[in-house]
């Protein structure tokens, strides 16, 4: 149940980009178009679930060893050499996917959203799996959402009459903004 | 001499204008909402950028010619992220409220796009004194935009504007005329995206005008060129 309620809650309601406003860096200029949208989400789903647990893992023997204020340095690079080992894996035995996603994986190393997830799990105990899970899963997931959700928005900003300075960034910004406050609106679903 | 002081001006003016990394290349923008929500947290952000991008942009500078190219890029980002966690450790020590607004985005500068950027784009290519000019104009740039941004967002969702000092949490500066009309969604995730968003087509149509004007002056100058050339 605890399972239940963090995944819809980290996917919906605390939103990775609408909430928690992280990874806009890739989300603005990734949701251009539908396709390169999914590659990047599915991307950031393996990604992140994977780094996840293992940060959440690792915590706990930065506790052990006394030494917490490394957490920063050590989330960075456990996610960067992911980031490198899927690339090589991929590429070898399944080069179907890593043509699909290959250009995508480089990008997530530098993306915030996957160090906030890092960072955020160490505030869970060990007792608390289920929600450890549900965050993991949940935080990518939404990100995937918004950045599908965003796409079909931008494909219909680009036939609007818009002020030619405030074309591209600035009007997906108010469009985001406008997102973020109806998904307020699913504050009370839980 | 004189030249040479005018290009380290024009280093910094090119951070602050024409390459603004948040409203023109549009870079690092994950801290920008959080350290836009009031003046207070915009002054924060802006100096730990401040610190973190002068010294790592000073740091790859004068390494840059040791680091073997294939591994340059966990180099960087192992040498930024130590520096985040020295500022973070200093800022949680001498100013822990700050610390605690500003919340995770303070170790995520680790992860922002104007530090890895700048120190490739720039750094690595660039002397050490370049590379600090670089630095402190990418991050005034930041901090600039930030104020304004901050200004709009604090004003309209509080009704007014508030100045503490962060080593001691004292009130400096309080002005709130508007309190009955504040408009609270304007200090959350909304207003931030709203904000950025105006900020940046406005200050794209500034740099349009002025971009749209030097155009019309090179074009009349050519027209009074023309003549005499046929003349000649």
């Amino acid at each position: 149940m605890t399972f239940i309620v963090t995944l819809i809650s980290t996917m919906i309601i605390n939103n990775i980009i609408l909430a928690g406003y992280k990874g806009l860096c890739s989300y603005f200029g990734i949701s251009s178009n539908m396709s390169s949208a999914v590659g990047m989400g599915l991307a950031m789903t393996v990604v992140s679930f994977l780094s996840g647990l293992i940060c959440w893992g690792l915590h706990f023997a930065t506790i052990a060893l006394g030494i917490t204020y490394l957490n920063t340095v050590l989330f960075i690079l456990v996610v960067a050499s992911l980031v490198q080992i899927l690339e090589i894996v991929l590429k070898k035995f399944v080069p179907s996917l890593y043509k699909a996603l290959g250009i995508y994986l480089p990008l997530i190393t530098t993306n915030c959203a996957v160090l906030g997830l890092a960072l955020a799990l160490t505030t869970y105990g060990a007792a608390d799996w289920q929600a450890v899970l549900g965050t993991c899963l949940g935080m990518p997931l939404g990100y995937f959402l918004i950045l599908v959700i965003f796409s079909a928005v931008q494909d219909k900003l680009k036939l609007t009459t818009t002020h030619r300075a405030f074309k591209g960034l600035a009007i997906s910004f108010i469009a985001t903004a406008f997102m973020a406050l109806a998904f307020v609106g699913f504050t009370g679903l839980l | 001499m004189n030249k040479l002081k005018k290009s380290k001006g024009k280093i910094i003016l090119n951070g602050i204008f024409s390459e603004n990394p948040i409203l023109s290349l549009a870079l690092g923008l994950c801290p920008v909402i959080v350290s836009t929500q009031s003046i207070d947290n915009a002054i924060g952000m802006g100096a730990a950028i401040l610190i973190v991008l002068v010294l790592s942009n000073l740091i790859v500078s004068l390494i840059k010619n040791f680091i073997p190219s294939d591994v340059r890029i966990p180099v960087y980002i192992v040498i930024i992220a130590s520096l985040v966690t020295c500022v973070q450790l200093l800022m949680e020590a001498y100013t822990p409220e700050l610390a605690a607004a500003l919340g995770e985005f303070l170790p995520l500068i680790t992860v922002n796009c104007i530090i890895l950027g700048r120190a490739e784009a720039f750094a690595a290519k660039n002397t050490p004194l370049d590379s600090v000019m670089d630095a402190i104009g990418m991050s005034l740039g930041f901090f600039l935009a930030c104020l304004v941004i901050a200004f709009f967002r604090e004003f309209l969702g509080t009704g007014g504007l508030v100045l503490t000092n962060p080593f001691t949490t004292e009130t400096i500066f309080s002005w709130h005329p508007l309190e009955a009309y504040a408009i609270p969604v304007m200090i959350q995730a909304t207003g931030g995206f709203m904000w950025i968003g105006i900020i940046m087509g406005l200050f794209n149509m500034l740099l349009m005008h002025s971009n749209d004007k030097k155009a019309k002056k090179k074009k009349e100058a050519a027209k009074v060129v023309c003549p005499a050339a046929q003349k000649a």
